[in-house]
């Protein structure tokens, strides 16, 4: 009798439901995106107009919704309003950034602008910002030949050796705090060590180098940390019954095996570093000469040079700053696209 | 004239276990076990999920230890040395008790090929290349899947399906050629017929190796091993025993302690 009872009380969920048309966001987008336009006839700023647009829109699908689906539905209406409206957030500054850059910058951008130095040896010789882009590449490698060994071998001690223990609980700490050091501080730092070491008024790029990796270290220890941990430990067990010594399995089998994530890792670490200004300022210098020799002398670098043409402010240098902002952002997008290459080529198949 | 002697000392050895305790931590897993293990047989380890087949099975190549914090008390004799005196090298232990793994362990990064050697040449250096062709080629026709991979040997053992993952992972193991071959639970990610290959393989390899196969399956229990131990827990909460160890036989035809009996065939509790 209960059975019969239960059945006749449990409530009926109708499968079928009414739905908003297909192009409901569609429309509704359009009556917003031409509210705001009427907004912006009005004589309201542009910024207001999209933002006025942008509340029309998640205002009134949710209401039509609600009349129409019911709470539920109404609710995944204005969640997928909210999410795509912080991805617009997210991306507006993005493209137009880069949209400003490509415009202002690409220009510049020729042989000569690629291949001369600020260093004129006649009045009429044009300039161009070879200098930086050499300085920008060998302090960047030279923080890379720092960072990747100490951060590389400290993330295996991490995982590999120290998990949980006291000693990488402190390290992993410290590594913790040393991601939100600012950056001048570490050029402090770097500027410190190496007037200590060689005296006052040094500057080179390998200072740097030192200075960029103590802000690239924790960004590698993190990146490598996270792929070691992702390689299952049955592969760790299966080298350990036939009989391969624990060293011996980190090197040729953890390690290979998240090598595509690790140098990822390290790729963006790099771009991540790349376009630091102020730890530069304080000990690589500013130079016009073109310099290939990190241990002696003052390095420019893109980004200084950048804020140095920033600084003198009319036009010529404008536009060199432009053209300078360009390549820079071309340096780190080949480095991105490298990263994804390798990360591709080195990550386990299974074709 | 040494290596010559060596190469003749080299087979299936016998395991003398007596009074072993194994901890996770502070958490003793399994209790008291006293066990002969016959060289050149094959030993099954059978009993319900949770009694410590397997934790017994991996201290015997100090596998066991790998997990943080575990450790194991008494005597494991191999060819008369005790696995846990001071200065025994667990690498060196693990080098001739290889060990075959319940889940398919191929190394995704090696091709195949490579996957069999992979014991041989992350511990023996470079190798002539006849020699690791015939070594691959006897391993894989030794696990049953030569025929199967031999025109991809160059592609990763990762694509392989789990069936046949896991006999490249015997092919890898019997590679190395250790005295003693563990198993653990190797049958359980396969079909039948891979199943019933294996089933064979392991009674090919038995003049070679010392077997020790722990196992679910009562009837494979039953078919492949000459010496059978049955673990049980005493009550839920309490370390794993051994409770019973004899020839295979005798405890399938007539166990000496009942709850075998019962466990065996079917009516548990």
């Amino acid at each position: 009798m209960t059975t019969l009872e239960e059945v006749q009380t449990r409530v009926h969920v109708p499968l079928v439901q009414p739905r908003l048309p297909q192009q409901a966001p569609l429309v509704v987008g359009g009556i917003a995106a031409a509210f705001g336009a009427l907004l912006l006839v009005l004589g309201l700023g542009i910024v207001g107009a999209v933002i006025l647009g942008a509340v029309a829109y998640l205002v009134a699908l949710p209401v039509w919704s609600l009349v129409i689906e019911g709470r539920r539905g109404a609710t995944d209406r204005l969640m997928t309003g909210l999410i795509w409206t912080s991805f617009a957030i997210a991306v507006v500054p993005l493209v137009s950034l880069i949209w400003r850059v490509i415009a202002k910058g690409a220009g510049r951008i020729d042989g000569t602008f690629l291949s001369y130095s600020f260093f004129k040896t006649q009045i009429d010789q044009p300039v161009g910002v070879y200098h930086a882009i050499i300085g920008t590449l060998l302090v960047t490698l030279g923080a890379a030949v720092i960072s990747v060994p100490v951060g590389v071998m400290a993330a295996i001690y991490l995982i590999e050796y120290g998990k949980g223990n006291k000693l990488a609980k402190a390290i992993t700490f410290l590594v913790d705090v040393m991601t939100g050091i600012p950056s001048i501080v570490a050029g402090l730092f770097a500027f410190a060590l190496f007037t200590l070491i060689f005296g006052p008024a040094y500057v080179s790029g390998v200072g740097g180098s030192v200075a960029l990796s103590l802000l690239m270290i924790p960004i590698v220890v993190r990146a490598t940390e996270e792929m070691l941990m992702l390689v299952p430990d049955d592969l760790r067990e299966a080298s350990y019954a036939l009989g391969t010594p624990k060293w011996k399995t980190i090197v040729r089998i953890v390690l290979p095996t998240a090598l595509g994530g690790i140098l990822t890792g390290i790729t963006l670490a790099t771009s991540r570093v790349i376009g630091e200004t102020a730890p530069l300022l304080l000990i690589a210098g500013a130079t016009d000469r073109t310099n290939m020799n990190v241990f002696d002398g003052a390095m420019t670098t893109l980004p200084v040079l950048i804020y140095g043409q920033n600084l003198r402010g009319d036009a010529p240098a404008e536009a060199i700053a432009w053209g300078a902002a360009f390549i820079l952002i071309v340096i780190v997008m080949v480095l991105n696209l490298a990263a994804r290459i390798v990360g591709k080529i080195f990550a386990p198949r299974t074709k | 004239m040494t290596s010559r002697v060596q190469k003749e000392a080299v087979m299936a050895k016998s395991i003398d276990v007596s009074d072993v305790n194994i901890y996770y931590g502070d958490f003793l897993a399994v209790e008291g076990v006293n066990m002969t293990i016959r060289a050149g047989a094959v030993t099954a380890f059978i009993g319900p999920s949770g009694c410590g087949k397997s934790t017994f099975l991996r201290s015997l190549n100090r596998m066991h230890e790998v997990i943080p914090g575990a450790r194991v008390e008494g005597k494991i004799v191999v060819d008369g040395q005790d696995l846990y005196e001071q200065d025994v090298d667990p690498v060196a232990v693990r080098r001739q008790v290889g060990m075959v793994f319940q889940r398919p362990n191929p190394f995704p990064t090696m091709s195949i090929y490579d996957n069999v050697l992979a014991g041989l040449k992350l511990n023996a250096g470079k190798m002539k290349r006849s020699a690791a062709d015939e070594v691959v080629e006897k391993s894989l026709r030794g696990a049953n899947l030569w025929t199967e991979v031999k025109d991809r040997l160059n592609k990763p053992g990762m694509g392989l399906s789990g069936g046949q993952q896991q006999r490249l992972c015997i092919a890898r193991a019997i590679a190395v050629e250790p005295q003693i071959l563990l198993m653990d639970e190797p049958c359980s990610a396969l079909d039948p017929i891979s199943t019933s290959a294996i089933e064979d393989l392991i009674h090919e390899l038995k003049d070679e190796f010392t077997i020790v196969i722990v196992t679910h399956n009562m009837q494979q229990a039953a078919r492949v091993s000459d010496d059978t131990g049955f673990f049980n827990l005493k009550a839920t909460g309490e370390p794993g025993h051994l409770v019973e160890f004899n020839p295979t036989k005798k405890m399938f035809a007539n166990p000496d302690d009942p709850s075998t009996e019962a466990y065996i065939s079917g009516r548990f509790g």
